[in-house]
């Protein structure tokens, strides 16, 4: 079968994360990503799982839906509680924040909270936070794994939720944020930086078959482009053999266009 | 419980949810009350339609991934019926930690230059050592928890197994306890390990012996969540609207059933073993 936006997404993100980190990762596709790269190039990478879980081990087709149920806690190495667990990011042991999002802005911004209206009565109100903004604030990198969609990609938020670089030029320091940061964003089109002036969203790369041009007209901001855009190696078969033993049911996987985000984007 | 009391209920999302206790809260019609949650899911639904509560404060709610976003949720925030106040999840938890630890906030690095910080009104605070800006998470002292533990004796002495979540920093925050347990056990069997109590017993108001006392949730090694409510919960709001069905959903499994033995018949032993059985093979010597 050929690619599934989950699995490109999956895939792209697993190549991401060295050996020998940390990685505080949410459930559905960064979980996978993360497990994908923990069972190919990175054994001693070790998750940490906001329901309060250090190094899982997770049980092919036992995925969990939630970060706090016992299959998130599959073989774990320890379960110190919630708030501790989030503590070890605010001391600096975590690497890398792995996550997705609904609405994200050419600063890397997040939103998952409401989109239109007043805040106590908005147009639409989504889950919420959770724990992505403790993972944005506090994880020495972060990565956002999204589809890649014009009405997710905005150039301002509706609500900054989770910040990466707010509006620009140094105001992530100013806000008190003194380290961390969103570094890569990985789509269903390619991958993304940010100019490292002022932290302006930036192509670096596409994946194989999609052109510059796709990834503007889907994009709801002027992209800058880096001076040579690369193009990505497609997933191997050995990576894809890897993945969907992982997700035998294809709970996160889907099928064709399957939607690979957690959040669905939202409706104004 | 009084009307318009603030609410912390314990566990995480479906896992070791007190829901033999906030069954017991709906059945006696309480209102106007704050339910305050880190992950908020079912039972912050029911809360919302039974009318019992004018404010949430979490950090997330709806049921999971497979069943999208609350439409519960949706349908009382966005009508402005319910106010939804946002922390981020270690906000959230410090704010416990500090009531826990009795002092009026604690100094963080979270939730620093987002638009959370003016919704629950955090402050921040200069470093007096380095001037660097900190956030000043204020302490929640809510006037009751709702946990469900384990096991604990009749003293309320209360152990967890598997992830503690933050009970133990609520039941220091709270000014009432309410504790539901799976098991209850002696004095002795408590003493044997005392390295496993999360809660003192000088903690704890009342302590109620309730197995099962969270399912559908899960509680760890003992019973697993039961996914196939949760899909005939939620179809049946897709079906026919959120007001209707959960109206219909609390008639039938809260005010129905004169106790919580008489709720879990209308699961059926067959579904209760599963959801055992899921467990063990889950948490092996559990």
């Amino acid at each position: 079968m050929s690619t599934t936006p989950s699995e490109l997404l999956a895939v792209m993100g697993s190549r991401e994360l060295k050996d020998d980190t940390t990685v505080f990762a949410g459930v559905g596709v960064p979980l996978l990503a993360a497990a994908l790269a923990q069972q190919r190039h990175a054994p001693k990478l070790t998750m940490v799982i906001e329901g309060g879980i250090i190094g899982p081990q997770i049980k092919p087709g036992r995925l969990p839906i939630s970060t706090n149920e016992m299959r998130a806690a599959h073989r774990a190495q320890m379960l110190p509680g919630i708030t501790d667990t989030f503590l070890f990011a605010q001391r600096g042991f975590l690497d890398y924040g792995f996550m997705g999002g609904a609405q994200i802005d050419q600063h890397g911004n997040i939103n998952t909270s409401v989109v239109g209206g007043d805040y106590w009565k908005p147009k639409v109100r989504l889950p919420g936070t959770g724990g992505a903004n403790d993972i944005a604030s506090l994880c020495k990198e972060v990565i956002i794994l999204t589809a890649h969609e014009k009405r997710r990609f905005v150039q301002k938020v509706d609500f900054v939720t989770s910040p990466a670089w707010l509006d620009g030029d140094g105001s992530r320091e100013r806000a008190g944020l003194l380290f961390g940061g969103v570094s890569r964003v990985v789509t269903t089109l390619g991958i993304l930086g940010f100019d490292p002036e002022h932290k302006r969203m930036r192509l670096d790369a596409v994946h194989p078959g999609v052109t510059v041009e796709q990834v503007r007209e889907n994009t709801g901001f002027e992209l800058l482009l880096a001076s040579q855009v690369a193009t990505t190696t497609p997933p191997t078969d050995d990576e894809l053999t890897m993945l969907r033993a992982l997700d035998p049911e294809r709970r996160f996987l889907g099928g064709e266009g399957g939607n690979p985000s957690r959040v669905p984007p939202p409706k104004r | 419980m009084k009307d318009g009391d603030s609410v912390v209920a314990g566990g995480c999302l479906f896992s070791r949810t007190p829901l033999a206790l906030v069954r017991e809260i709906l059945r006696q019609r309480r209102t106007g009350l704050t339910l305050c949650r880190n992950l908020m899911c079912t039972e912050g639904e029911l809360m919302m339609a039974a009318g019992a509560v004018e404010r949430v404060v979490t950090a997330w709610m709806s049921i999971g991934l497979p069943w999208g976003v609350s439409k519960v949720m949706r349908h009382y925030v966005e009508s402005g019926k319910v106010a939804l106040e946002e922390w981020s999840h270690l906000a959230f938890g410090l704010r416990f930690r500090a009531a826990g630890m009795g002092v009026p906030f604690l100094p963080a690095l979270t939730m620093l230059g987002s638009d959370l910080m003016g919704v629950g009104g955090m402050k921040t605070l200069e470093d007096p050592y380095t001037g660097r800006t900190l956030a000043a998470v204020p302490a929640l002292f809510p006037d009751v928890a709702l946990l469900h533990v384990s096991r604990a004796d009749r003293f309320g002495n209360c152990q967890i197994d598997g992830y503690p979540h933050m009970d133990a920093d609520m039941a220091r925050a709270a000014t009432t306890v309410l504790v539901t347990t799976e098991e209850l056990v002696t004095e002795e069997e408590i003493r044997r390990r005392p390295d496993r109590t999360v809660i003192p017993g000088f903690l704890v108001d009342a302590l109620v012996l309730q197995p099962f006392g969270a399912y559908p949730h899960e509680v760890w090694g003992r019973y697993h969540a039961d996914f196939e409510h949760f899909a005939e919960y939620t179809a049946d709001i897709d079906a026919r609207g959120v007001t209707t069905a959960v109206a219909d959903y609390l008639a039938r499994y809260v005010h129905a059933p004169a106790t919580w033995d008489e709720y879990l018949e209308l699961f059926g032993g067959e579904r209760l073993k599963r959801a055992q059985d899921a467990a063990r093979e889950l948490v092996p010597g559990a």
